[in-house]
């Protein structure tokens, strides 16, 4: 097996049996990289000598015996907004274009002590406000899969890159998709864990309610693993939980016999694409065959997730936002008039139409007099649908649907109605809300040969069982092509 | 469109956002807000009397640890990423006459 066709924990196991280095797999993801990246553009940053030094010294821990986890030596890649010391984060923003992190991000810090060789920054939705990686200041990604088509996003350069085979795995962010949709659209895994499972310390914050790091892998094995590595209770982060379950690699249990599933009735009206729908259905029976108890049922109040999330993000990102001022770090306007001015230029400079247009509502419904009418309104209707969710996992271990009413869009034809483009997040969007975890698997194509992604979400801290029908569905499914290998199939 | 942003309105965000906008972004703004905020009075179709609003999902309340300093002093690599510094120190604009 050449090392490209390996998964991350496979690979590990590889340079532990002596089989291949750590310096031999970072050395053919750079080559990957240069051969590629010019046309697919996952990267914002690649860290080519860093990358190289990394492994080597990777290479002597594992040697030593000191560094043995399971993702030992693998080459990853990190979303441009977590912070690495010495790396320039850009946040695929102008106004970060030459911002170069103090101190490392602790999921970061927590991969790099298991062995993890940084590859780079990936490309991203400025500030992680977007579906598509077109707001990027550095260019769009794209797909893989079909180069007319957009990756999703935000964390878009993340699935394209391991799509595409430009890294091993990579940790993305998901404030309201952010990682299920881009994995959906790139045939990879992704998953969003239980708010509070990964630090957020270091991650340069969108909708810091909603947001949370997760890893975008080949497969849920290495899913798994790249989540065991990278959660933990972090007191720099005083919204991080402390929970003793994270041996997530425990849960890869082939078997779903007894497992409660409920399938929402409002994931699949009006919208829903018909190749996704028979995609997602064919799996849930394939669930059922092999023991799960599955049934429909109404979740409810699926249509207002979409107001109430933009609503709470703009509010929490037109306040985080506030720190880009030109002061202490990144861009500052050339041609200002006194400190306010200077302020407002630099700002209208730096930032990007979406990043401005989510910052104005968000000042708008925290203003006096729409506060209560937009603001609080939302966190009630938040709320409702937390209940909502209590209700289902009375009844249900894991509920299941589609990640995204489509496959990837083309290139360009999402960015013109920001509405019409909330819309797509309607399925991945409640579970920000409430907190609760989601993974997103590749669950067969479609005409057009472009991947369709499963979803799966659990309850508050229950990602084991979330892994546990992962993996089952994963057996029963069989490989999934890389975008890299689609042409051989 | 039942949201009419005034020209007002579209002045005060601007301040409150410190963003400077074209006549031309202006009316592009007030166009987006506008439809976004229709969009957004969908919530009212729900009933949210006597909910109370939910800022955090889990029930923790303040987080205290002890102000220990346990980073390092990066004081040069901080002032490193300013647009502008003198003496160890950030430099700002004039702030007043």
């Amino acid at each position: 097996m050449s090392i490209m066709d390996m998964t991350a924990v496979e690979l590990s196991a590889a340079i532990k049996s002596g089989a291949t280095t750590a310096v031999e797999a970072a050395q053919i993801m750079l080559d990957q990289i240069e051969k590629q990246d010019a046309v697919y553009n996952c990267y914002v940053t690649v860290d080519r000598e860093g990358a190289l030094k990394q492994a080597e010294e990777v290479q002597a821990r594992i040697e030593s015996g000191e560094c043995s986890g399971p993702l030992a030596g693998v080459p990853a890649a990190i979303k441009d907004n977590m912070c690495i010391e010495g790396m320039l984060t850009t946040c695929s923003s102008k106004i970060l274009s030459n911002f170069v992190p103090a101190y490392t991000a602790e999921a970061v810090l927590n991969l790099k002590k298991a062995g993890a060789v940084i590859l780079g920054k990936a490309n991203m939705d400025e500030f992680a406000m977007g579906s598509t990686t077109e707001t990027s200041a550095y260019g769009v990604t794209r797909n893989p899969w079909d180069t007319d088509r957009v990756p999703g996003g935000s964390s878009g350069g993340c699935a394209a890159a391991v799509a595409a085979d430009e890294c091993f795995y990579a940790l993305g962010s998901d404030t309201g998709g952010s990682i299920r949709q881009p994995a959906s659209y790139c045939g990879t895994v992704g998953m969003k864990p239980t708010y509070g499972t990964v630090s957020r310390y270091g991650l340069i914050a969108y909708g810091s309610s909603l947001d949370q790091i997760g890893p975008l892998t080949k497969d849920v094995t290495d899913c798994a693993a790249g989540l065991q590595t990278i959660a933990s209770h972090d007191v720099k982060d005083s919204t991080s939980i402390e929970r003793g379950d994270t041996d997530f690699m425990s849960a890869l249990i082939d078997d779903v016999r007894g497992m409660r599933i409920g399938i929402p009735r409002d994931y699949f009206g009006e919208g829903l694409d018909e190749e996704v729908k028979e995609a997602v259905l064919r799996a849930a029976k394939e669930l059922e065959q092999r023991g799960a108890a599955v049934e429909e049922f109404d979740l409810s109040l699926t249509e207002y997730a979409i107001p109430t999330y933009y609503t709470i993000a703009a509010a929490e990102a037109s306040s985080n936002l506030e720190r880009f001022d030109g002061i202490k770090y990144g861009y500052r306007a050339g041609d200002y008039s006194g400190l306010h001015n200077m302020y407002k230029k630099t700002r209208s400079e730096g930032f990007g139409e979406e990043v401005k247009r989510r910052i104005m509502l968000g000042s708008f419904v925290l203003s006096s007099g729409y506060y209560d009418a937009y603001y609080l309104k939302a966190l009630r209707v938040k709320a409702l649908i937390k209940k909502a969710f209590d209700d289902a996992f009375s009844k249900y271990d894991v509920i299941l649907g589609p990640v995204a009413p489509t496959t990837a869009p083309r290139l360009g034809s999402s960015l013109a109605d920001p509405i019409k483009m909330y819309l797509g997040d309607i399925y991945t969007i409640a579970v920000n809300l409430a907190g609760l975890p989601a993974i997103s698997l590749p669950c067969g194509a479609d005409r057009n040969g472009l991947p369709i992604g499963l979803q799966l979400i659990g309850d508050c801290f229950q990602e084991k069982k979330l892994i546990q029908t992962a993996y089952t569905y994963e057996k029963i499914r069989g490989a999934f092509p890389s975008a890299g290998k689609k042409e051989v199939e | 469109m039942a949201n009419i942003i005034s020209d007002e309105t579209i002045e005060y965000v601007g301040i409150l956002a410190k963003l400077e906008l074209s006549d031309e972004q202006k009316e592009q703004a007030k166009q987006d807000m506008g439809n976004m905020l229709d969009y957004i009075d969908r919530l009212n179709e729900l009933d949210t009397t006597g909910v109370e609003p939910m800022s955090h999902v889990f029930p923790v309340q303040n987080v205290f640890r002890e102000d220990v300093v346990s980073n390092g002093d990066t004081r040069e690599q901080l002032l490193s990423n300013a647009p502008a510094q003198k003496d160890g120190m950030f430099m700002v604009p004039k702030t007043f006459e």
